[in-house]
């Protein structure tokens, strides 16, 4: 069994950050929503503010690191222009899905929207990280705050969701090799 | 170090605010990048990347820009938090918006 890197940067791109995100995610919105001081012992409520800050900026830090692999080291490869004359495309993901107008889909809108809408979740999840760090002792008094964030954290999830799962699809049709 | 008695809410709303400003750039950025081909090659910073590049930068750029700045001005205040939650969630949702094909290739010059 080998892997070439840019299978192993796949990887790393869609699995591995993407499944720390999924864990990160769903720790972090169950420690948002349960940080009510009517359900804690002031000693409950600091350990759970510790493991909720370091779920929060690993979400982040998971964020950054998937979007900028992604743009930087997986997109170019996947839009590489084909030489001229080149009739096997199997290797120019890009080129590959809009020669054949069943797979065009998969580039116009799948692509498109993924390469976009990904930005949005680390931006999204480092406003959520930052808040929380900065308001942790009174946060659990402040439902306002808590709400707010819980919907940017929903939202981060949303966008990162829609960006993994499309990303996921378009390596099946088109697997960058 | 921030004191917790006198911590008001403008930090936070400073900076959800800005989270909202960041995600409206990136989608004006997308829509300004199909309606205009110069502006799609102005925002070309990288070539292998295209102008992903440039949007995202540009995003990412305006975002912490604005951080920076609502945060100074906020910092020590207390906001009116539903309003401005208003406003960051409505950017916020018009830059998910504004990154989705069928509503930014509305934009295509025919």
């Amino acid at each position: 069994m080998e892997f070439s890197s840019r299978e192993i940067w796949g990887s790393l791109h869609g699995f591995i950050f993407g499944g720390l995100y999924l864990l990160a995610f769903s720790g972090g919105l169950l420690a948002l929503y349960s940080l009510k001081t009517e359900w804690m012992t002031v000693e409950g409520l600091k350990n759970k503010l510790a493991i909720l800050k370091i779920t929060v900026w690993g979400m982040a830090a998971v964020m950054w690191a998937t979007v900028i692999t992604g743009t930087y080291i997986i997109y170019p490869w996947y839009r590489a222009k084909p030489p001229e004359g080149t009739t096997e495309l199997s290797e120019f993901a890009r080129s590959f899905l809009l020669a054949n107008p069943n797979t065009a889909a998969w580039h116009n809108f799948g692509m498109e929207w993924k390469e976009h809408v990904a930005w949005i979740a680390p931006i999204a999840a480092t406003v959520v990280a930052y808040v929380i760090s900065v308001y942790a002792p009174k946060l659990a008094a402040e439902p306002k705050i808590r709400k707010a964030l819980a919907w940017f954290f929903i939202i981060a999830f949303i966008t990162a969701a829609v960006a993994g799962v499309l990303g996921a699809l378009i390596t099946k049709a088109a697997p960058i090799r | 170090m921030t004191n917790e008695k006198t911590l008001t809410n403008g930090r936070a709303a400073a900076a959800l605010l800005a989270g909202g400003i960041g995600a409206m750039t990136l989608g004006l950025m997308t829509v300004l990048a199909v309606a205009s081909a110069g502006i799609k090659t102005a925002l070309t910073w990288m070539n292998s990347v295209g102008s992903l590049s440039g949007k995202t930068s540009v995003a990412v750029i305006v975002w912490l820009v604005s951080w920076v700045v609502i945060h100074q001005l906020w910092k020590n205040k207390e906001v009116k938090w539903g309003k401005v939650m208003a406003v960051a969630f409505a950017l916020l949702m018009a830059g998910v918006l504004m990154t989705f094909p069928p509503f930014f290739e509305l934009f295509h010059p025919e």
